[in-house]
């Protein structure tokens, strides 16, 4: 990350808190600064990454703009947090993705996906879409080697571009000499993450107004990403019950993956339709409004999916399946594509943050 | 002014000034059942008087809890106010204000205010003062935000400019909104409009042309107006006019609202000289609390009101960070040239300094045995040898928090008329009144207890006179 503008206001922001202090009880980036006398752009892009943008510390602030020396800690971390993401990308070229990441463009490759696999069907299958015999039978219409190579690869691909961006970050924050291998710095930051223990500074919910604290963003994160944990899941189980012991889908509505995958898509279509809704009725300077895109795009394709999927499930009997089985896979291949690229990073580099924040601690 | 708007309503109680005393007033004669005006001279990103820099509340209690350790008896309390103001106090008042202090933190906290938990305290507080999570700003907020959902009207950017008191007896305020001028009428006011620190030219006529020299913390908005209008109505007052509070402040701060920030304290680690590069002071006299109520009159008394810390490269890491960068140079005499200083005589003065620092034990969390031998004046702890680059030099001017000039009130909160009397229904709370307990000196959180109690002192009397 080069020194410049964005980098020498985050310097100036936390030399500023660091001489006030009186945020220290909101959250892990205040006690965090305190650690430092100076900031370089590494310490920066870890404080950015603790910052979970409840946004208390704004309104608190004396020195918050108008005033001359124009602090605003959650714009400034917002905006070095995605350029953190862009630094520690890889591979490095698609560091562009975030700033290009929006509802267009994240709908517009869901589309292609879509329309890539209709016409790859289409090709396989003479010019006809598959019309399976037996109901729910998914496999007739993309068969399961295909579906296993093509998203295992896309999956594989996703989780080595976060490996190695969450490797970068932690390298960069921590040194190399630094493995996360500290088992009660583990325990705690994870317990930190599952209960977003920290969008709810000091015990009290998220603001989105000044003096206006709700429970909702908290809530609807949780059913977005325990939606998204369980519809993992649910794919997983059903990965075992194909492979290891050779039952195939479609499973019944009271089978584990389908009760894992409507809760979870359930989740998520509330999760995602609620966080797109709170965050309209969020005071904006409490954001970098140049994310909006990014975070957008992320929820949307998010509730796509679950959409998508929820219906498939409904509909799975009917003659309409294969085309919907077809929109779903495409939306899904979006979504994985753009998994590194986008606000889903969020999670990963937050989780680092916070496990370096609690061995920091720790080791008072 | 162009118009006189007069406003139709006849309100219980006008509370002049919208800090912490003013909002506590406004709260309290509110759900006394008064209809209640705040009027705020600043914009709404600025209200809240001096209140917004504001920290902590000093507060009695009996034992601990989740906000204050161990316990703090009225006695301590007492003690420790004689002991900063050198009795110089008006015990009924300042006994009442300590009483009172023991019920405020629950009292806050119906108006949403929120404290920090007294386990991560800073600056050694945590047993005496109660800390707002995230400052007075954030405390303010609270406030009024209660105050709009009990339906207290609030004007922002009013500047109340002219009083109608007549024999004690208030009326109306005549104040500025946008250039127009308007007239509040109300059947009891509570002065809480602060001191006048922030009036440069009234700053002057106390201070001569030094004054053009001073920093001013907090508020741009405490121009003493108020004080002004109820002196000449006849109020008596408290306090000397030419006692200030001063800290030293970096010079490099901004004229007004600089608040915490600004502060330096470095001034016990390394010497600190005037214009001409001379010491003038012992800089290792007493910790911080001490040090830092003193060395803002120091500099006021120095030539161009500056002065000048300079510390070697063994200080770094052992003072709190200031907002601004250190002046830093490999030699004493680039550092006095970076300075403005006299290059030889700066030279000169780290010389004596040096060779008259003793052998010792360096502890800068005691008063150690580090003191120089035959100098004048001598730093008696925490000397050592300024020897080791870089160098670092930082300008300090000196910096005012308040002034002791106010209004003599009685234990009502009534505001004192000349010739004995009480003003009928007039009130004063907070920074306009503090005086009456504070004569000088200074303890950390005093201010936000005698604006909290007696604005709720106030503003309790004041309702109940409206409804007679």
């Amino acid at each position: 990350m080069p020194a410049d503008e964005l980098i020498r206001h985050g310097q100036h922001v936390m030399t500023v808190c660091n001489a006030c202090r009186y945020c220290e009880q909101y959250c892990p980036v205040f006690p965090a600064m305190e650690r430092r006398l100076t900031f370089a752009t590494a310490d920066l892009a870890y404080l950015a990454n603790l910052c979970h943008n409840c946004g208390e510390c704004l309104y608190a602030c004396q020195y918050a703009p108008p005033h001359e020396f124009g602090i605003d800690v959650p714009r400034t971390l917002a905006k070095i947090r995605v350029r953190s993401y862009e630094d520690y990308c890889w591979p490095r070229f698609l560091a562009a993705a975030f700033r290009r990441n929006n509802l267009l463009t994240g709908f517009g490759l869901a589309a292609g996906m879509i329309a890539l696999m209709f016409a790859a069907t289409l090709v396989v299958n003479g010019g006809n879409l598959p019309r399976p015999v037996g109901a729910g039978d998914f496999y007739a219409v993309v068969p399961h080697d295909v579906m296993i190579a093509l998203f295992g690869g896309v999956f594989l691909f996703a989780i080595a571009a976060l490996w190695i961006g969450t490797r970068r970050f932690w390298r960069d924050i921590e040194g190399a000499a630094a493995p996360a291998r500290d088992v009660n710095a583990l325990v705690r930051a994870l317990r930190d993450v599952l209960a977003l223990r920290h969008l709810h500074g000091s015990g009290e919910d998220c603001t989105s107004a000044e003096e206006t604290r709700t429970p909702w963003r908290r809530w609807l994160h949780h059913c977005t990403f325990y939606g998204f944990l369980s519809c993992f899941a649910s794919t997983s189980v059903a990965a075992v019950y194909h492979m290891v012991f050779g039952w195939q889908a479609p499973y019944a509505y009271t089978s584990l993956p389908v009760i894992l995958g409507t809760a979870g898509g359930a989740g998520l279509l509330v999760g995602s339709a609620g966080l797109l809704t709170a965050r309209r009725r969020r005071d904006p300077s409490l954001g970098d409004p140049a994310q909006d895109g990014l975070d957008q795009s992320f929820i949307a394709l998010l509730f796509l999916a679950a959409f998508t999927g929820l219906l498939l499930l409904v509909l799975r009997e009917r003659a309409v399946m294969s085309a919907l089985l077809i929109v779903h896979l495409g939306v899904v291949l979006a979504l994985f594509l753009t998994l590194p690229y986008g606000k889903f990073v969020h999670g990963i580099y937050r989780t680092a943050a916070l496990v370096k924040y609690a061995r920091e601690s720790l080791t008072v | 002014m162009r118009a006189v708007n007069d406003e139709q309503e006849l309100y219980d109680v006008a509370v002049l000034g919208g800090g912490n005393a003013g909002l506590c007033a406004a709260l309290t004669a509110r759900e006394a059942g008064a209809s209640v005006v705040v009027l705020e001279s600043a914009p709404r990103h600025y209200r809240g008087g001096n209140s917004r820099h504001t920290r902590n509340l000093r507060c009695m209690h009996a034992g601990p809890s989740h906000l204050l350790t161990e316990s703090y008896a009225e006695d301590e309390f007492f003690s420790d106010l004689l002991r900063v103001t050198g009795h110089n106090t008006d015990e009924v008042l300042a006994r009442l204000v300590i009483r009172g202090s023991a019920g405020c933190p629950d009292w806050m906290r119906r108006f949403g205010v929120r404290f920090q938990s007294s386990l991560r305290g800073t600056l050694h507080l945590a047993r005496t003062n109660a800390f707002f999570l995230g400052g007075g700003k954030a405390l303010m907020n609270s406030y009024y935000a209660a105050a709009e959902r009990l339906g207290i009207r609030v004007m922002y950017d009013t500047e109340v400019v002219g009083l109608d008191v007549d024999d004690g007896c208030f009326r109306a305020a005549t104040a500025l909104v946008g250039g127009q001028s308007v007239s509040v009428r109300a059947r009891a006011a509570v002065i809480a409009a602060g001191g006048f620190e922030s009036n440069l030219e009234w700053l002057r006529e106390v201070w001569g042309e030094a004054a053009d020299n001073f920093i001013i913390r907090g508020t741009p908005y405490n121009k003493g107006k108020l004080l002004r209008l109820m002196l000449d109505a006849g109020a008596q007052s408290v306090g000397d006019a030419h006692e200030c509070h001063a800290v030293a402040v970096d010079a490099r701060a901004p004229k007004f609202d600089g608040g915490i920030v600004t502060r330096l304290d470095c001034v016990s680690l390394g010497i600190v000289v005037n214009t001409h590069g001379e010491r003038f002071y012992d800089e290792g006299e007493d910790f911080w609390p001490k040090r830092y109520a003193i060395w803002g009159s120091l500099v006021a008394r120095q030539p161009d009101q500056i002065a000048f810390s300079i510390v070697d490269a063994k200080a770094v890491g052992k003072f709190m960070p200031s907002v601004f960068p250190p002046i830093a140079a490999d030699s004493i005499r680039e550092l006095a040239i970076l300075l403005g200083l006299p290059p030889d005589g700066l030279e000169a003065t780290v010389a004596r300094f040096n060779a008259a620092v003793r052998p010792c034990r360096f502890d800068h969390s005691v008063l150690d045995d580090c003191r120089t031998d035959g100098l004048t004046p001598e730093k008696t702890h925490w000397a050592q040898r300024i020897d080791s680059p870089p160098f670092w030099g930082y300008p300090l001017r000196p910096g005012i928090t308040f002034t002791y000039l106010g209004l003599k009130v009685d234990e009502h909160a009534q505001v004192l008329m000349d010739g004995g009397g009480t003003a009928r229904n007039i009130y004063a709370a907070g920074e306009v009144m503090a005086g009456n307990i504070l004569r000088k000196g200074y303890i950390a959180g005093v201010g936000m207890t005698i604006g909290t109690v007696f604005g709720r002192l106030a503003g309790e009397e004041a309702a109940r006179h409206a409804s007679r």
